[in-house]
């Protein structure tokens, strides 16, 4: 008896230890941002003069995203960046941000609970969400709270207007880093009818019970009907499926030779062998959701070789921005950055150049802030990694940009011209 | 049979905790102790101690297991969902009006559908309720993952698997496929919950202990010797699990209320068996070990929010902490020598029900 009282002392006593050693990590992971940023504020103040410490006088980010569960890789990317663009950003003095992510596991009662986890921390603007759904669970709390946010990926109509039947009533507060659902199946019907080299008859597979997959499907028939595109077969799947071989059978034998597949990289990662068993080798044709498929793990990214996507943003660009932006992200977490990434570096880098342009300080209200993020947001050009050219808003919240389409060629993310 | 509010010592204690956390949470909450996050957390903790009492009363007291309490959340918040915004439609929009009206239908609905599938399931002997629940909750998901429905002034408009609503512009839409209920007008609250809470409480236990319940229980220590002393086992069984339906239901139509937007996939199979959880850790058949599990299991992934990257992994080494100790057959003579000490000549009525 004694002794497995014994035991569970134990056991309680290293739970104990496991608790203290990570609530000590966790302050420090959230702090770590500002406190590295003020270390080199305070070497490069003594340069120039002038000393900048980030305690205090930053403005509190939040943010949350799936940082476990099924959609994690999102999740961590938008994290990652966001730290990298703060740490950046602290750098060189000026505007200050302290970061505080927390883990929503892309659910919508998760989601809440992270937002009020944040306004409990005293939240001033925010990345939102890195999820569609837990953005529209969230976003009429930050209308009822007035907090500007603006998410890098949360690309469903339903995360900025309060009526998403008929994309009236935005909540004016809430901004898109990322192209909206309808959008991308617009941009990709047009991608497509532009180059006919590519194939003439499109089979779709799509998941009918996921809001961004259908959102883009809705869209792309549509266009694709105002452009004359020949949509042959259209074959659909729920979530958790696994195996795909009937509708890449029905698209074969439609004889599709481009299967435009509006998902996620993981079922797509076995739509694309379940092609390869049937023999079937069309072009492949995705949209931003896509993204990350190479960094799947145990995924053959032969399979994925010849795979067409429409992102805004691809690692091989050759402007400088995107080049360092790759270079250090890939110093620091030792990956190649998905679209995901380069959403949040711009979405953390256009606050941080709307926070300059406007005089509002981390000690102003948050009515003040959001009111001069919106003002600031609605007027400003913004130069980012994810567009060619000019970003800028519309007051609904929109983005306005240009999008690229990008091939897989010999297992790396290349431009498609 | 008499009628009276029937009042033992485990129900006692049940009641007493319950009020007595809604008391203390109240004060709490209200002098801004609790923080936004906690507060936040109240009314989805009601929600699913009501969804886990529910399916204890056909787990724990019934015997039978049922994989899709989800699933009877599910029409229960969507059933919310529709009757709300009917009535906010009509022009009726005092919350706790709307709640008590959603909440009746989505108990109702809940408990029909359950009624409905207990004719053939229960019949059968064996594991065909836990299969058949599965199946259920999967197939609620599938289907209004597929549902568009609104409303305007001709009334509700319905179509399925693609989006033809033809609306006026005064209309609203409910639910729309995929992306689930939207727009939803928050209506519940803490004291509604609460009351939620201690009127299913009530309920189980009159049930329990009732005529009907002795008949539930012995219908499932053994349904042979059951049935030769004249008890309708289909009946007994049909019972229980109609009841543990509308209490999911009711639990539904209060988390639908909670929230401005949620998605039928909300409500999947992990949904169900993390309520099954609740229910295997508080003990089967143990009201007061429900909720404090509920209560729990629901607080503690956001109580170790501090914990960043590690929180899930922690969750899960306390889940099996938690089994540990709760199966540890030492601790348990330690607590069974603890409560008589204390109770001195307490009820035997009480054990038989701890099972």
């Amino acid at each position: 008896m004694k002794n497995k009282f014994l035991r569970l002392g134990v056991i309680a006593a290293l739970c104990g230890a496991m608790t203290a050693c990570g609530s000590s990590a966790g302050t420090s992971s959230t702090s770590a941002a500002s406190a590295s940023g003020s270390d080199t504020a305070v070497a490069s103040g003594s340069v120039s003069g002038t000393t900048t410490t980030a305690s205090g006088e930053a403005f509190k980010l939040g943010a949350s995203g799936p940082l476990s569960g099924d959609a994690s890789v999102y999740g961590i990317a938008v994290k990652n960046a966001a730290e990298l663009a703060i740490g950046e950003i602290n750098k060189k003095g000026g505007v200050q941000f302290e970061l505080n992510f927390q883990d929503d596991q892309a659910d919508t009662e998760a989601a809440v609970n992270a937002y009020n986890t944040l306004a409990d921390w005293g939240m001033q603007l925010s990345l939102l969400t890195v999820t569609s759904g837990s953005g529209q669970s969230v976003a009429p709390l930050y209308k009822e709270d007035n907090i500007f946010g603006i998410t890098p990926s949360g690309s469903s109509t339903a995360v900025i207007f309060q009526d998403a039947e008929n994309n009236t009533n935005p909540y004016g507060n809430v901004f898109q880093m990322c192209f909206t659902d309808p959008n991308q199946g617009k941009a990709s019907a047009d991608y497509l009818s532009e180059h006919t080299d590519l194939g003439t008859k499109v089979g779709i597979i799509y998941r009918n019970d996921d809001n961004y997959s259908t959102g883009i499907y809705n869209t792309f028939v549509e266009e694709a009907k105002a452009k004359n595109l020949d949509v042959v077969s259209t074959g659909t799947f729920t979530k958790g499926a696994t195996d795909f071989s009937v509708q890449i059978k029905q698209a074969q034998d439609a004889g599709a030779d481009i299967v435009f597949l509006p998902i996620y990289y993981q079922p797509a990662s076995l739509v694309l062998q379940a092609a390869k068993n049937a023999g079937y080798a069309p072009t492949f044709f995705g949209c931003d959701g896509m993204d990350g498929i190479l960094t799947q793990d145990n995924f053959d990214t032969s399979l994925a070789e010849g795979l067409y996507m429409l992102t805004p943003f691809s690692a091989d660009a050759q402007d400088e921005k995107t080049q360092n932006f790759v270079k250090a992200y890939k110093d620091k977490y030792g990956e190649t950055p998905n679209q995901f990434a380069a959403d949040a570096y711009d979405a953390v880098n256009a606050l941080a150049q709307a926070l300059g342009n406007s005089d509002v300080t981390p000690k102003s209200s948050t009515d003040d802030i959001t009111a001069a993020l919106i003002k600031q947001f609605t007027t400003m050009k913004f130069q980012g990694i994810t567009a060619p050219g000019d970003i800028t808003w519309n007051e609904n919240g929109e983005v306005s940009k240009e999008p690229r389409a990008i091939v897989i060629k010999d297992g790396a993310y290349v431009s498609a011209e | 049979m008499k009628r009276k509010l029937n009042v033992n010592r485990n129900s006692a204690v049940s009641y007493s905790i319950v009020i007595a956390l809604y008391i203390a949470l109240s004060i709490m909450s209200a002098s801004g102790l609790l923080g936004r996050k906690y507060s936040s957390l109240l009314v989805p903790v009601c929600c699913y101690i009501v969804a886990a009492i529910g399916l204890n009363m056909n787990v724990g007291i019934s015997g039978e297991l049922n994989l899709g309490q989800a699933g009877f959340m599910s029409l229960g918040a969507f059933t919310a969902v529709i009757v709300a915004g009917a009535l906010n439609f009509h022009g009726i929009t005092a919350p706790a009006l709307v709640l008590l009206i959603c909440i009746i239908c989505g108990t109702l609905v809940a408990g029909f559908l359950g009624w409905l599938m207990s004719i053939p399931v229960l019949k059968l002997e064996g594991d065909y309720l836990a299969i058949v629940t599965l199946a259920f909750g999967q197939i609620i998901v599938n289907i209004i993952n597929n549902v568009y429905l609104g409303i305007d002034e001709n009334g509700l408009h319905f179509s399925f698997v693609n989006n033809t609503l033809q609306m006026q512009p005064d209309g609203s839409v409910l639910i729309s496929g995929p992306m689930g209920a939207t727009g939803v007008k928050t209506a519940s609250n803490f004291t509604a919950g609460f009351l939620l809470v201690l009127i299913s409480l009530i309920v189980v236990y009159h049930i329990m202990y009732s005529r009907n319940g002795r008949a539930i229980m012995a219908c499932r220590d053994n349904r042979i010797a059951a049935s030769t002393v004249g008890i309708n086992a289909v009946a007994e069984k049909t019972l229980a699990f109609v009841v543990s339906a509308a209490l999911g239901g009711a639990a539904g139509a209060l988390y639908g209320m909670n929230y401005s937007s949620f998605a039928a996939t909300k409500f999947d199979f992990n949904l169900s068996i993390l309520i099954l959880v609740y229910v295997v850790l508080g003990g089967l058949g143990n009201m007061t070990g429900t909720i404090i599990a509920t209560t729990l299991l629901v607080v503690l992934p956001e109580m170790l929010r501090f914990l960043s990257i590690y929180r899930m992994l922690i969750y899960a080494v306390v889940l099996i902490v938690i089994m540990i100790v709760t199966n540890n057959q030492a601790i348990r003579m330690k607590l069974k020598a603890l409560r008589k000490g204390k109770a001195g000549n307490g009820s035997g009525k009480g054990a038989s029900v701890n099972g």
